[in-house]
Formats: C-alpha cells, structure tokens, sequence
C-alpha cells in the first residue's frame, strides 16, 4: 500500500480508510483507502462506473458511507455528530454538468455560499467574487445568467463559485467531459493554475495527457478499489497491474493518449 | 415545380383567403343553426322574458358589480394565503430523514382530507360551527370564515402544485446547494423553490381561476355577494336574468385570465430550458 501513503513530511490534507459504499445491492466502492497531503494533486482515472464520482460524492459527504472512515485537516468528518453544512464549506466540488443555479446571475451563483454561509457582509462578497472573476477572464460575464455562456465559461464560474468558500481541497469530477472539445482547454488551464497555486485537488478525469501534466500521483480504480497508485509517469507508461494496462490500452485505441 | 424567376403575387396568399372563407362559413352554419333553433323553439319566448330581460338586467347590473367587490375581497385574501399555507405544506411534506415524518403525515393527511371534501361543506361546518363554539364574538364577520374555508381547501391543492414543481428541480440542483455548506432549508429557500415557483406559474394561476369562481360558495353562510345578491334580485323581479348577468361577469372577469394562464404556459413550453429536468414533472395523485 506504500504508493497509496503521501510522502510523511508533508502535512496530511485527506485521509481515507477502509472507504465502502453500496447503492443498494452494487457495491461501488469496495475498501478505498488514499491519503492526500497539503498540497498535492491526485488524478483519479478509469473506466466509467469505477467509483471515481462516488468516492468524490463520499469525500464530501453528499453521499452517506457504509464503512470507513474520512478525515480532513486531521478532524474526521464521517464521526457521529459531525455538521455535514460545516464539512462541506471546507470541502469544495466541481461537478460534470456544472449545477450552476439557471435563476441567478453569475455574481449571485459566487456570492451565494459567501453571503448566507459565512455570513459575508454583501459588499465585501461581492467584492471578493469580483476579484475571483477577474482572476478567471469572466469580469464581463458577472451579470449574465448562466444559460447566456458557452459550456466552458459555465464551467469556470462554476469553479469559481467553488473557490469563493475557500476550500482547504478541491473535488473536480469530470469538469470537462460535458464540454465541447475546443472548450475544454480554458477549464483545464483553471484547474492548472489552481494547482500552481498549490490548491489541494482530487481530480477525476478522463483526459490523460492533463493528469500527466497536472498530478502528483494518479490512482487507478477499477471495480471500487484503488488498483494501482503512483507518479503519472509510472503509472501512464510502465503501469505494473494488468488490469491498468488493458485500460490504458483501451484508451490508447481511443485515441485518447 | 417550376423554379423559373416569377413575379411576386401581390395581396394576400389565394390559398389563406379561401381556407379562412371555408371557417367563416362553416361557423356561421354552425352557430347560426343553433342560434336560429333556440330561438324558434316552441317556449323561446317565455324563454327570453326570463332569462334574457333586458330591464331586468339593466335594473341588477350596478347592485351585482357592487356585491361583486366582495367575490373579489374574498379572492384577494384566500389568494394570499393560500400561496403562503401551500408553500407551507409543500416544503413540510418534502422534509427528509424519520425526524420529520410526523410533519410529512400531517401534511399528507392535511391534503388528503381537504380534497376530498366538498369546498361548500367545508364553508359550512367553519362558518356555522366555529361562531357555535362560542369563544369568538358572534358578531364576527361571516366573511372571514369564508376566507379561512377557502383558504383550508385550496391551500391542499396549491400545495400539490408546489410539491410537483419542487419535485420536477434536478436533484444535482439541491447536490450543488449541499456541497456549498447550505443547509436544506437554505437550498430550498434559495435554490429549489424560486426555480419550482416560476414552473408552476401556470398550473397556480389555474387553481386561482377555480379560487375565483368558488367565491361564490361563501353566499351559503350568509355573505352577500354576487350570487346571494343575484337571488335576492331573482326572487323580488320572479325573473331569472340575473343569474344570467352574474354568469356574464365572471366570463367578462375569468375568460382573460384563462388566456393568460394559455399564454404563459405556451410561452414555458417554448421557451428554452438550459437544463431541463431528467424526469418529467410527477403531478401529486394519492
């Protein structure tokens, strides 16, 4: 299990142990267990109905657990008595279709979270998602409803309206798969700069040449279980399972590696 | 098909102008027919003399717009209310977890008993039974019973409405809410109800055209309005022609409307939405 441990020196950002889920008789996650330190990358790819979106959907507690444990900045989060409203303002997720709320302009669909969560006084949330805007190229889209953008622009407001609770980690799961091709470039270089920026970041994602780039450590999993782990590098061009090589192989003859 | 350059037609399109004559013709066979069999009818006279008295009508108008003020005092206020009450139960019956069923059972019973109670029955047991429970003055306004029975039977079908437009938000919506740190009453405050509200408009609107009409029940208490007004008038002139003026007024009031509630729900058909939801709007059936 040593590939799945982060490296001891750094402070431990997730820990997940022994991680079960069953959506009524299908067992989706079968024992995950992953530590993410402060900082860190991690990439979760493989076959769609892996668990990928699950685990990030337990990470964040909008699905209960069966069994296991999830700790956060050293407090666990799956104790009894644990506010789920208070977990989740740490914990920041990013979803495939982007969710944004269709009645509200984008400064809204920001500032929301802010303004009736922590009670951010109006003016100084508001200020504060205008930056985050900005920062993100999407200044001129900050009173327009969410219907009147391309897919990608949606999907970076969305990651900004993510950002705007100032989440210790950030779940991003499948950010790009709903976007037209030529879109999917802007997100990505977000979610880059995020990561230069040294945001913690569990990542499910079907492009490969991106968890090259961006990850730290890319995990495997197939059928509910981390199969393999370790730098991209490894486990892109020399991955040990077999099970990782005919997926792997699968996506090479997809043309998508 | 010839493509060779032709001139413009001028005027109107041949084929419009004879399919539009073919309508006018075909309604006025039809409607003439009818009319022309009413009125050649054997007892069409006495027929007219009673229902359709111009002198009479004239005579009751004024006094039926002004007892009309109360159908419309009585609508306005159960309307308030009932879109408030509804909201009430709607949200109570979505409450999650078995904390709450008590308050998911109230509100299904609630539902469930004010629709299958006739409204009139429901007017009569409040607007009797409440001043015979002797703790209110009973010098009490009858009015305000009528709007409270009102407002108890429509509220459960209203709630209805709210429920199926709740019920029709994308379960990702209240997902994205949550994983924000707002609690549930939060994300259906600020999320799930605005979106369900601007759905259902047109169904709500609906159930209003029903509040409005039912105004008419509360003259069974003894408030005078339009109808009670209209039998007073019946029974002093032995002529029937204000029953038909008070029917004349609700069309004249009720018939926008109904185009209204068309036209909306036309237009939130059409109209594009981004992310429709992936199952189709469940309308409550017990």
């Amino acid at each position: 299990m040593s590939a799945v441990e982060a490296s001891p020196v750094a402070a431990e950002a997730l820990r997940i142990e022994g991680l079960h889920k069953s959506f009524g008789t299908l067992e989706v996650l079968r024992g995950i267990d992953l530590v993410v330190a402060e900082h860190e990358v991690v990439c979760l790819i493989g076959a769609s109905g892996s668990g990928k979106s699950t685990l990030l959907r337990c990470i964040n507690l909008l699905e209960t657990i069966d069994a296991g444990r999830i700790v956060v900045e050293g407090e666990e989060i799956t104790a009894d008595g644990v506010s789920l409203d208070r977990v989740r303002r740490r914990i920041g997720i990013v979803f495939q279709a982007f969710n944004l709320f269709p009645h509200m302009s984008v400064l809204e669909n920001v500032t929301l979270a802010p303004h009736k969560v922590l009670k951010t006084p109006r003016r100084e949330a508001d200020a504060d998602a205008t930056e985050l805007l900005a920062r993100f190229g999407l200044s001129d889209k900050r009173d327009e409803l969410p219907d009147r953008l391309s897919g990608g622009q949606q999907q970076r407001v969305a990651i900004v309206r993510a950002l705007a609770m100032k989440p210790d980690i950030l779940l991003l799961d499948e950010v790009t798969s709903a976007l037209d091709p030529e879109l999917v470039a802007e997100v990505l270089n977000v979610i880059r700069e995020l990561a230069a920026a040294g945001m913690t970041m569990v990542i499910a994602t079907h492009e490969m040449g991106f968890a090259r780039d961006i990850a730290d450590r890319v995990c495997f999993l197939d059928a509910g279980t981390i199969c393999e782990a370790g730098p991209p590098d490894q486990i892109l061009n020399e991955p040990r399972e077999p099970r990782t090589r005919q997926f792997l192989q699968r996506i090479i003859e997809a043309g998508r590696l | 098909m010839t493509t060779g350059v032709r001139p413009r037609r001028r005027g109107p399109d041949p084929r419009a102008v004879r399919s539009s004559l073919i309508a006018l013709v075909s309604t006025i066979i039809v409607f003439g027919g009818l009319g022309w069999i009413i009125v050649h009818a054997p007892g069409w006279p006495e027929v007219q003399a009673s229902f359709f008295n111009r002198a009479v009508f004239e005579e009751a108008l004024p006094g039926l717009l002004e007892a009309f003020v109360v159908n419309i005092e009585l609508f306005m206020a159960a309307e308030v209310l009932v879109l408030g009450l509804g909201l009430v139960l709607a949200v109570m019956r979505g409450l999650p977890g078995p904390v709450f069923l008590p308050v998911r059972v109230m509100s299904n019973v609630y539902t469930d008993i004010f629709r299958a109670i006739p409204g009139v029955l429901v007017i009569f047991v409040l607007g009797f039974g409440i001043p015979g429970l002797g703790l209110v003055d009973p010098r009490t306004d009858q009015r305000l019973f009528g709007i409270l029975a009102l407002t108890l039977v429509y509220s459960a079908y209203v709630s209805e409405v709210y429920r199926a437009g709740i019920e029709s938000i994308h379960p990702s919506q209240e997902a994205a809410a949550r994983s924000l740190g707002l609690s549930r009453l939060q994300a259906l405050r600020y999320v799930i109800v605005p979106q369900a509200v601007r759905r259902v408009i047109p169904p709500l609107l609906n159930d209003f055209i029903g509040l409005q009409k039912d105004t008419v029940l509360v003259s069974f208490i003894g408030v005078v309005e339009i109808f009670r007004f209209s039998q007073i008038e019946s029974a002093a002139t032995y002529n029937f022609t204000p029953y038909v003026a008070v029917a004349l007024v609700f069309i004249v009031v009720t018939v926008p409307l109904i185009h209204v509630v068309d036209w909306l729900a036309g237009r939130s058909r059409a109209g594009a939405r981004p992310r429709a939801a992936a199952t189709p709007p469940r309308v409550g059936v017990l």
